[in-house]
């Protein structure tokens, strides 16, 4: 297999894999592919090179980051070693998986928010207990579509949620609202956005403090009532409201029309 | 790049040569971050994008280029600058630096 088959099989294989390419240099054009566990294939035209950049191109993988790094021809790195020689630049691209997004609710907001969500990138998961809603009849979109309680799902793989990953509960249901919110909570998942009314939230807060969840800190983690106060109504505007409210927060900005404000766009 | 692989297979199994160009750096406001992609095959057919449209077509002339054994791999730049080499520009007044190779790895 060619470097080119083995870094587009991981890609599709949605396994974490970096690529670094001399752009700049002997050998320019040459690429490394490099996965987690320092696997490499394919060379940047020196074996000490390759062994620098690999251990650097884990350490970019790790972090998600996507950066041109400078050598010497046999991987230099120390601004010493690199006085009087040749500069390599090496540009590292670091492939991770797409970030994640589980719906609890099969309601006809889980639909429009599972499209919006698949134009952004995301896996998307839709979890309902009940068995004639949760039907992948009515969710053709989302990757997967489980019938299950909340908390079996974050006892399975809560601990896979991360800073890009967002859980989106849409049930209004406490029965499953407050499982849902309190495995979510027990995660490093970055955005958690709860559905409802204003008197919905606050009897929402209310159930919440019974069992247990009441911390200043918890509770500025949920986004509730989730999405941006866009005015819209229907599935599809308050999909756009809540994927809204997860990049601002994410970037933390206000979400406010560019025209209001100054300074840098990006 | 990701979006851009079953295209890539596609022309790599027709036997088609193709160039490659990435973002690999931005300096201001650009459109599209370090890591955009867009391939261009040797019949000038094109898929992905590097930045809102602004220099895409710039990007297919020095693609063929490369292509055509014209013009080594290399970093070019398009963006704001004094330099009149540089005559396609970002309307967002960024600067970006694509590197642009055939896909021969």
């Amino acid at each position: 297999m060619s470097a080119f088959d083995i870094f587009a099989a991981h890609v599709r294989d949605n396994s974490p894999v970096a690529l670094a390419s001399v752009i700049e240099g002997p050998h320019v054009g040459a690429v490394l592919v490099i996965t987690p566990e320092g696997n490499i294939a394919g060379t940047l035209g020196d074996e000490n090179l390759d062994r620098v950049v690999g251990r650097d191109a884990m350490g970019e993988l790790e972090a998600g980051r996507t950066i041109v790094r400078h050598y010497g021809p046999q991987g230099q790195s120390t601004p010493e070693d690199l006085e009087n020689t040749e500069t390599v630049r090496i540009f590292i691209e670091s492939f991770s998986p797409p970030p994640s997004m589980w719906i609890f609710g099969a309601v006809d907001f889980t639909a429009a928010l599972a499209r919006v969500a698949k134009v952004l990138g995301y896996h998307v998961t839709v979890c309902d207990a009940r068995e004639i809603f949760a039907t992948r009849r009515r969710f053709p979109m989302a990757d997967e579509v489980r019938v299950t309680w909340p908390t079996p799902v974050f006892e399975e793989r809560g601990q896979r949620l991360g800073p890009r990953d967002a859980v989106c509960i849409l049930t209004h249901d406490p029965k499953f609202d407050v499982p849902a919110i309190q495995g979510a909570l027990a995660t490093q998942v970055g955005y958690i956005g709860v559905m409802g009314s204003r008197k919905t939230h606050a009897k929402r807060l209310e159930r919440l403090a019974e069992v247990g969840i009441s911390s200043p800190e918890d509770l500025a983690r949920l986004h509730s009532p989730i999405g941006l106060d866009l005015g819209g109504r229907t599935p599809e505007e308050t999909a756009i409201s809540i994927v809204g409210e997860i990049i601002a927060s994410r970037t933390g900005r206000n979400a406010q029309s560019l025209r209001a404000t100054d300074g840098a766009i990006h | 790049m990701r979006e851009l692989l079953d295209d890539l297979d596609r022309w790599r199994a027709a036997g088609k040569r193709v160039a490659l160009a990435r973002v690999v750096d931005i300096q201001g406001s650009g459109p599209r971050g370090a890591g955009a992609a867009m391939a261009v095959s040797q019949d000038g057919e094109v898929i992905g994008s590097v930045s809102g449209g602004c220099v895409e077509g710039a990007v297919v002339s020095e693609a063929l280029a490369i292509l055509a054994g014209e013009q080594p791999s290399r970093i070019v730049t398009f963006g704001y600058s004094d330099d009149e080499a540089f005559a396609v520009g970002l309307t967002c007044g960024g600067i970006i630096h694509l590197f642009i190779q055939p896909l021969e790895w």
